[in-house]
């Protein structure tokens, strides 16, 4: 399985999601920078978490028109497995590839701690391998993941079951709709997300639980390819 | 040559963070009289082309497109010489 690392000037959690694939599911993965328009040959495609074009505008704002833009929307009507962490969700909402938009944090300050969220979708590609409401510690780190829909998009989102993270009830660190922290696309294969994974793949980081994350990636798509299960 | 001013502004029925926390420091000043602060956006956007109608649908587009997320924020703009 090909995994592909997305970067775009001011990514900064690149080489973090780089060496997430690495050390949980020992894949090959490229780094691919924002000008190729080509990304045929990956199966997962990452886009990291940072200040693409230096958030000018709005977070996200002119990524989505940068050159691998296109490429990666064929990826998502191809069914491959999309997942935009923190900017890279900020990106996925400005492209229109999931609905809503980013607001500042309520706070108005930049939080950056652990954080703990239910599992409320099991059944995506990325999220198989946890349990429903499971608790996970998976760090965030934003000053804009406050996000919002109107009231009709969070009906389809419900009904479509595309809320797949929620902040541990009455911790929302950002004043998000429902307390989301994470939604999926309705075909399950595009997932955007506030919080970090890619940093809580080791104890030595203080949590393992975006492992399973990566895991679940991996066996989901040997699953639908009939190779062998992860080993 | 024409000038476009844009105005981008968080829509009215979403909650403005920045613009809250500035009327609550005008308030502490003192300028009790301040019922409500938005904070937005402004652009200054040159256009090389002396068509109003067509400099207004394409300023539209870039609305539309880039310089406001019509998912939050409003626009408008102003035309002039």
């Amino acid at each position: 399985m090909n995994f592909a690392v997305l970067v775009f000037p001011g990514s900064n959690c690149d080489i973090d999601c780089y060496k997430a694939v690495e050390d949980t599911v020992g894949q090959p993965v490229d780094y691919v920078w924002h000008t190729e328009t080509d990304l045929s040959k990956y199966d997962c495609i990452i886009i990291p978490g940072g200040f693409s074009y230096g958030d000018y505008l709005r977070c996200g704002a002119i990524a989505q028109f940068a050159p691998v833009m296109k490429a990666l929307r064929e990826a998502a009507e191809q069914g491959k497995y999309i997942l935009g962490i923190c900017n890279g969700f900020q990106i996925l909402l400005e492209s229109g590839l999931l609905p809503g938009a980013m607001l500042r944090n309520e706070s108005l300050k930049f939080r950056c701690h652990a954080a703990m969220l239910s599992v409320v979708n099991t059944d995506t590609p990325f999220t198989k391998e946890y349990k429903q409401d499971e608790l996970i510690n998976i760090p965030i780190a934003h000053g804009e993941g406050n996000y919002y829909c109107d009231e009709a998009a969070l009906a389809e989102l419900k009904a479509n079951n595309q809320i797949v993270f929620r902040y541990e009830a009455g911790n929302n660190p950002n004043g998000s709709v429902d307390d989301i922290a994470g939604i999926c696309s309705k075909g399950g294969n595009v997932l955007g997300m506030m919080p970090h994974p890619e940093r809580a793949v080791s104890a030595l980081l203080g949590s393992e639980d975006g492992k399973r994350m990566f895991t679940s990636i991996l066996s989901t798509w040997r699953e639908k390819h009939g190779a062998a299960a992860i080993g | 040559m024409l000038k476009a001013t844009v105005y981008v502004t968080i829509k009215q029925s979403v909650l403005d963070v920045q613009g809250t926390a500035v009327q609550g420091a005008l308030h502490s000043m003192g300028f009790d009289e301040v019922d409500k602060v938005r904070i937005g956006k402004y652009l200054e956007v040159e256009l090389n082309t002396d068509n109003r109608a067509a400099a207004e649908e394409r300023l539209k587009a870039m609305c539309e497109k880039l310089l406001a997320n019509t998912v939050i924020e409003d626009y408008r703009y102003e035309l002039s010489e």
